[in-house]
């Protein structure tokens, strides 16, 4: 294969070389520096014989004289095939846990191409997470792509791994059930973390990562979800197994886009974020789904930290407008104590309608939810006049809806780390906690509904001052 | 076209150059490279021709050749539009999901639509006739539902001096052939082709007067919009924008409806697909995809093919217009046909305006809303396109851009509210917020089909809304039961109508779509209550007795539990009314 000495110009993580024949866009190449060190890269644009080439290990130690540039003919691929689960990689592929190379049964370019929307199956079953918060409000559904909307220093790692250990499935294929984990520009110690809880929880040989950590390239950082993805639908459509990929920190991948972006010159949008961030994020969120003929199914988990906990932030702003949904864990409520601090308004999945009620989960589900939803905007509007006018001056109904707010937070909200609640304890204390209220402000329900769950003394007596 | 082999020289992403004159015109389709993926010239310079490539360049080289085709990017129109599913550039996503499985290969060449079907033809013309453009010479079945009316393509007139008998034809056979005034003939066939960026011609412009009924009560009592009118439906994420454009898409009481899927997610699509060919349409009792086609660029197909994806829409809904039909455009979201501008503006190294959009933002979302209107097409029917544009507001700050550009260029405004949405309140419409400048334009027309009084009631239920709008601001400062009884009845009746009337339930059978009639009917029912109960206070009644009875439950049920065709149960809730409240009535 053609080999070219040297370089034209380096500028932060772009390499760029004259006089190149025949390269292809989005091709792969291979550098070798004096020292004997091999790095990759990737053109990202050609003008004429001239390629502008994305170097994902960095440009360090490198010079204009010293590198030999290979074109590998072909765009970024990973080697795939079952071996994969259990083993941990970098953010660009490579094996990090001394096991040695994959034996690859095929491999795929990175990128993926386009679900074709006609062949999509519009997601329908659910996965329990165990957690109350998702599987009641905002149930996780099987092909659905639902963030975690975190800030620094709340617990959505802990929620991850509870979610990682506890997800199931239920029906036919309970077992057949595989997570891919991606951590991008995570710090050491929460790599480890997961990477322990995962051991611990003896999970391990049904988990693929791919880690990209806090001081690794950020061109790698950018590749490691699309790594992750690639693994996911290979696992997916080619084994048919359902893949759950939980990826974390989101913001970090966008600020790794955005550093990228500016060294490359180009015209920033939003807070310096580039002006294609919404696409590119989408060509990951959208590689969720079910297909046509293929048993297996992606469910992605992306978890993104808040820039200040301010959810109007490009990041989740954008995240939001592609994803289908998104549960929003909140400040105040971490501070309380209270784990998992999920936010109950403003955290949704849009796709739970159809894979809720009879068949998957229970039929009074959408009515249980509806009404908790309903109930906790009272809520909120109750402590917003407590605030005012002081609780003691509330009406009598008003002081319930306090009352309800708390136990709901307390009872509801709260669970412990390795509480695994079944979709039937979590709707039916849904129910004895809605059974607090009077039964007329229980509006969103049928009357059939309520006669059945409506239970006001056992609620009485379950949660008393 | 010069004869010289055009070749690639730059590759930045969706954008390609050439080095040199290139002979190739200003929006001109183009064939770039080895797999001949679509693209439009976008600049043509001595130095440098730029290109958008409508698909992924991934793998391409430079030196690869890019053909011309002579002519701009156009949407073929003829029969097999309804029911099908494209991409932005009109390519049948079922056609390459057949040729290529379940992912979208760049470079898929399939045909706009099926040139081997027959379709079942009726001639209208005879040898001899005198036609102009736009006159219709033979129609065909399309779907059940929808008469597909073949149109001699608008700039062509002559004589007609062949016919074929009526049979089964496929979409390019010759029909008729005409011969215009300088003796030239021109086959007519059930298809023709029409440039995607320009608007198809019509005979002028007739006045809005009927609306779009859409069978959602806070848009059609409160804000209606009308047949050949703009709405924007801006709202953040989870507000119910695509929930609000599926329901409108739904039940609204067009001929034909136009769904933009426009940079958003694929499995919005799938649930169009899949849910629309279950529902029927109320009208009809056909299926709904029978009056449907959709245009599917989600948000990870290529970005160039977003921008055009808004255009071949409208080009479809104007093609249908001409035949006299009325059309809906759902355009799901233009925000995200905004940043594809914004994203090639970008790699063009373009000076970028306000947020980095280009400055040409604002000529090309008024360009995009001006080919909506209410037509006298070219042969004389009456024909409408109403579009109706989803904004996905950054931020979900109505001061962007986006948002405010599309303020200004159409006239009716719905916005959606996060609070409502918070509270589960759907359609999240403020009330406060939100504006529909046709109501003087219908107002003659909810007289005449509905009810005299319809517009003085709509009056006072926005009157209602309003008054407690301003009382809740003293409400949320001290609590609502220092008011006195009368301001407390205001915020009761207000409480119903938000829940009963404005609250809609998508997923109930009777509420998800609720005629015109009854919903003046609710309204009716809604106010005679506040008025019944408004005189009880004068006298001194105390509210809480009127509470007591349990109306505004009642009230608030109705929309549950009075069928759609039974509004003769109405007259029941109004006499219960009347009598449950005269018996609260103070001796004098």
């Amino acid at each position: 294969m053609l080999q070219l000495i040297g370089l034209h110009e380096i500028n932060g993580p772009l390499a760029v070389l004259d006089q190149v024949p025949q390269a292809s866009f989005e091709e792969m190449v291979e550098l070798k520096l004096d020292t004997g060190e091999t790095r990759y890269g990737r053109i990202v644009q050609m003008e004429g014989d001239r390629a502008v080439i994305q170097v994902f290990e960095g440009t360090r130690g490198m010079s204009l004289e010293n590198t030999r540039t290979t074109l590998l003919g072909h765009p970024m691929e990973i080697p795939l095939s079952p071996e994969i689960l259990g083993r941990t990689f970098s953010g660009s592929g490579q094996p990090i846990d001394g096991l040695g190379p994959v034996f690859a049964a095929q491999s795929a370019d990175i990128n993926g191409q386009p679900m074709n929307p006609v062949r999509r199956v519009y997601p329908r079953n659910y996965i329990n997470t165990g957690i109350s918060s998702i599987d009641g409000l905002a149930t996780l559904i099987r092909g659905q792509k639902l963030p975690i909307f975190s800030g620094s220093g709340m617990s959505h790692n802990k929620v991850a791994v509870q979610i990682a250990r506890q997800a199931k499935l239920t029906g036919p294929d309970a077992d057949n059930f595989v997570i891919v984990f991606a951590a991008m520009g995570v710090t050491n110690d929460v790599a480890g973390y997961f990477r322990r809880s995962f051991e611990e929880s003896g999970v391990m040989e049904k988990v693929v990562m791919y880690q990209n950590l806090s001081n690794d390239p950020i061109i790698e950082r950018i590749l490691t979800p699309r790594c992750a993805l690639t693994a996911a639908e290979y696992l997916a459509f080619t084994l048919g197994m359902h893949v759950l990929v939980i990826m974390t920190d989101i913001t970090s991948y966008c600020e790794a886009l955005r550093e990228f972006s500016s060294s490359k010159g180009e015209i920033p949008g939003r807070k310096g974020f580039p002006g294609y961030l919404y696409s590119d994020l989408a060509s990951l969120y959208e590689r969720a789904g079910i297909i046509e003929g293929c048993p297996g199914s992606v469910t992605q988990m992306p978890i993104l930290t808040m820039p200040n906990d301010d959810i109007t932030h490009p990041v989740p702003d954008l995240t939001g407008y592609i994803t289908e949904g998104q549960i929003v864990l909140d400040r105040g409520l971490d501070q309380k104590g209270i784990y998992p601090p999920v936010s109950v308004l403003p955290s949704l999945s849009r796709l739970m309608k159809d894979g809720i009620g009879q068949g998957y989960t229970r039929a009074d589900h959408a009515d249980c939810s509806n009404q908790l939803f309903a109930a906790c905007a009272k809520v909120q509007d109750a402590r917003a006049l407590a605030s005012v006018i002081g609780e003691e001056e509330l009406g009598e109904t008003d002081k319930k809806y306090l009352f309800f707010g708390r136990m709901f937070e307390e009872q509801f909200l709260s669970q412990r780390p390795n509480e695994d609640r079944t979709i039937e304890e979590t709707l039916d204390l849904g129910w004895a906690l809605l059974s607090l209220l009077p039964r007329e402000e229980l509006d969103r329900v049928d009357d059939k509904v309520l006669e059945k769950f409506y239970r006001p003394q056992a609620a009485a007596q379950r949660f008393h001052d | 076209m010069s004869g010289n082999r055009l070749a690639v020289h730059s590759i930045n992403g969706p954008v390609v150059t050439l080095q040199g004159p290139s002979g190739l015109q200003m929006q001109e389709r183009v064939y770039v490279g080895e797999k001949r993926l679509t693209g439009e010239v976008i600049s043509v310079s001595q130095e440098q021709t730029t290109i958008q490539v409508y698909e992924g360049t991934t793998g391409m080289r430079t030196g690869e050749p890019v053909e011309g085709t002579g002519g701009p990017l156009c949407a073929l129109l003829g029969p097999g539009i309804l029911t099908n599913i494209f991409d932005g550039i009109q390519r049948p996503l079922g056609e390459i999901a057949k040729d290529s499985g379940a992912f979208l290969p760049a470079g898929s060449q399939v045909a706009n639509l099926d040139l081997e079907r027959r379709w079942q033809v009726t001639l209208a013309v005879k040898p001899g006739d005198r036609v102009a453009g736009g006159q219709v010479f033979a129609t065909c079945p399309e779907t059940a539902v929808v008469e597909h009316r073949a149109m001699v393509p608008p700039g062509l007139s002559g004589q007609i001096v062949s016919v074929q008998p009526d049979g089964d034809y496929r979409i390019q056979d010759t029909l008729a052939v005409l011969r215009d005034s300088q003796g030239r003939e021109h086959p007519l066939t059930l298809c023709q082709q029409w440039p995607i960026r320009v608007p198809r011609p019509v005979a002028g412009r007739l006045p809005i007067c009927r609306p779009l009924v859409t069978g959602q009560r806070v848009i059609d009592t409160l804000f209606p919009i009308a047949k050949g009118g703009t709405a924007a439906i801006p709202g953040g994420f989870g507000t119910g924008k695509t929930m609000t454009q599926h329901q409108l898409a739904k039940w609204s009481d067009a001929d034909i409806i136009v769904y933009i899927g426009c940079g958003e997610r694929g499995n919005e699509m799938t649930q169009v697909l899949q849910e629309f060919g279950e529902l029927t349409d109320p009208k009809t009792g056909r299926s709904l995809m029978e009056r449907t086609v959709l245009i599917a660029n989600t948000s990870n197909m290529p970005v160039a093919a977003r921008e055009a994806s808004i255009y071949t829409g409208v080009t479809l809904a104007e093609y249908y217009r001409d035949m006299g039909y009325h059309i809906a455009i759902m355009a799901d979201s233009t925000s995200r046909w905004a940043e594809a501008l914004r994203e090639i503006s970008g790699r063009l190294e373009e000076m970028p305006a306000e947020e980095g959009f280009p400055a040409y933002l604002p000529s090309r979302i008024s360009a995009f809303y001006e080919r909506a209107g209410y037509m006298q097409t070219l042969s004389g029917r009456e024909g409408s396109v109403t579009i109706i544009g989803a904004v996905s507001p950054q931020g979900a700050d109505f001061s962007e851009p986006v948002t405010q550009n599309t303020k200004r260029f159409v006239r009716c405004f719905w916005a959606l509210d996060k609070s409502l949405a918070y509270a589960r309140h759907y359609p999240a419409i403020n009330w406060n917020t939100s504006y529909s400048e046709y109501l003087d334009d219908l107002a003659p027309w909810y007289r005449q089909q509905i009810s005299p009084d319809f517009m003085a009631s709509r009056q006072r239920v926005s009157n209602l809304l309003q008054e407690e709008n301003k009382l809740m601001e003293i409400v949320r400062l001290i609590g609502s039961d220092v008011l006195p009884d009368d301001q407390k009845l205001v915020l009761e009746a207000a409480r119903i109508i938000r829940v009963g009337l404005l609250q809609q339930n998508a997923y109930h059978r009777d509420d998800t779509y609720v005629p015109l009639p009854k919903q003046y009917r609710m309204m009716e029912v809604i106010l005679a209550f506040y008025d019944r109960a408004r005189r009880l206070v004068a006298q001194g009644v105390p509210l809480s007795e009127i509470l007591e009875t349990g109306l505004s439950e009642r009230i608030i049920k109705i929309k549950y539990e009075v069928p759609n065709d039974r509004l003769e149960l109405l007259d029941g809730y109004l006499q219960e009314i009347q009598e449950k409240l005269a018996a609260l009535e103070r001796q004098p």
